[in-house]
Parts: C-alpha cells; sequence; structure tokens
C-alpha cells in the first residue's frame, strides 16, 4: 500500500437485520488504496462495532456481483453487504 | 446486455400468474410450467401475520437474469423464462414469487422449474422477515 496515495471511496450498502442494525441503508467510506474486502470489513466492524454480530455470515457483492474477499476494492465501488438471503 | 429474452422483474404490486403466462405465450410452446409461492399463515407452529420482502433490487433483476441464462444452458429445449418476485408487505395467502417456464414439449420444464425456485432461494439478494404474534425475525434457509 502506498501511504501517500489519496484514500479510495465507496458506497456500502447494507439490507435486512444488519440495515436495523446500523440504522442506515447506506454508507460511504474511505479506505486506503489497495484495501480488500477483508480490510473493508474489519474497518466497518471498528467503526460500528454493532456490525460485529453479522459480519461472520455477509456474503459481500461488489458492483452487483459476488467476489471473496481477498477482491481488492477500487475508488467508486458499489458494495453490497448481504446477509444469508430469504427470498421465494 | 443480456440477449435473451427472459422476463424478470422486482415489483411492489400484487402478482397476476394469468398475466405471466399470456407473456410467455407464442405458437411455438405447447406448456407452460409454473411455480407460484404464497405467504405461509404458521411457522413452526406460530402464527404469521405478515412478511415484510426487501431486495438489493439491481443485482436480484442481474442474478435472476443469470439464472434464466443458466437454465437455457441446461435445457436446450426452454424457449422463454419469467421470474417475478414481490417485495414490500405480504399478508398470508398473497404470492410472493411466480417463476413460468414455457417450451414446445413439456418434458423438461420441471426439471428446469425445480433448478430456478431452487437457485432463486440460494444466490438472489432478497430478504424476508417474518412478522408473528410472538415477534418477528428474519429468515433464510441458509443460516
Amino acid at each position: 500500500m502506498n501511504s501517500d496515495a489519496p484514500p479510495i471511496r465507496l458506497r456500502v450498502k447494507f439490507f435486512a437485520a444488519p440495515r436495523e442494525a446500523l440504522g442506515k441503508n447506506e454508507i460511504e467510506i474511505q479506505l486506503p488504496p489497495g484495501s480488500t474486502v477483508e480490510d473493508m470489513m474489519k474497518h466497518l466492524t471498528e467503526t460500528y462495532p454493532v456490525l460485529r454480530t453479522y459480519t461472520r455470515f455477509v456474503s459481500v457483492a461488489v458492483n452487483r456481483t459476488y467476489v471473496s474477499m481477498d477482491t481488492e476494492l477500487h475508488e467508486g465501488d458499489e458494495v453490497a453487504c448481504l446477509p444469508p438471503v430469504g427470498g421465494g | 446486455m443480456s440477449p435473451s429474452m427472459d422476463l424478470v422483474e422486482i415489483t411492489c404490486e400484487g402478482i397476476s400468474v394469468d398475466e405471466v403466462v399470456a407473456r410467455l405465450s407464442t405458437p411455438s410452446i405447447g406448456a407452460v410450467t409454473t411455480f407460484v409461492g404464497v405467504v405461509r399463515g404458521t411457522t413452526d407452529g406460530c402464527e404469521v401475520q405478515y412478511l415484510e420482502y426487501e431486495a438489493y433490487v439491481d443485482m436480484a433483476e442481474e442474478t435472476l437474469r443469470q439464472i434464466g441464462e443458466e437454465i437455457r444452458t441446461r435445457w436446450q429445449a426452454i424457449e422463454q423464462v419469467a421470474i417475478i418476485h414481490r417485495v414490500g408487505r405480504l399478508t398470508v395467502g398473497e404470492i410472493s414469487v411466480v417463476i413460468a417456464l414455457s417450451a414446445a414439449h413439456r418434458a423438461s420444464t420441471f426439471d428446469a422449474l425445480r433448478y430456478a425456485i431452487d437457485r432463486l432461494k440460494e444466490i438472489v439478494p432478497i430478504w424476508k422477515k417474518e412478522i408473528r404474534t410472538d415477534g418477528s425475525e428474519w429468515r433464510s434457509d441458509h443460516t
């Protein structure tokens, strides 16, 4: 990671139980360039301890596609924390 | 953009099965097989008052389209796929989801239909909160 480079800005969406716990549908966060989904989850649980109950269960989507925890994030990405789905 | 003609939609409105089936009717088809999901009045012996569905709409519609493409790849006899899922507050007996598949002949439609609803429950970002007389809970088959 280059500490001189400007941070990347992301929108993070929340749904269902974690959305209710957080009290928000969406937040904007800044992370060091080169950050991964795992780094973002760490940042989120440190900033919003109320999310800790849910992070074990959530899947993450970047730009509306499921991704793994080692996926690198980029400026402007639309990130979503998805608890276990229950459609049908 | 997907080149397929699949009809997928997340809607706040009530769903009409007849309307969905009518939209699949073309002269080449001989079978339309449908699955209709309905809000059940009890869970684990407790009375359900209503369900509150929410969706990550853009991604839900994209994953529904993906399911349509998966079906078309596995069962080439399937002509059209329609998947409509409702969100918002639904009371007991209301339709939450309609899946309809059309083909020239019925044979492949049953397996494909089962695949469609199983896949929907597995990957489509839709959630439901069950409001019962004794409390409320977000429900999933995957917890």
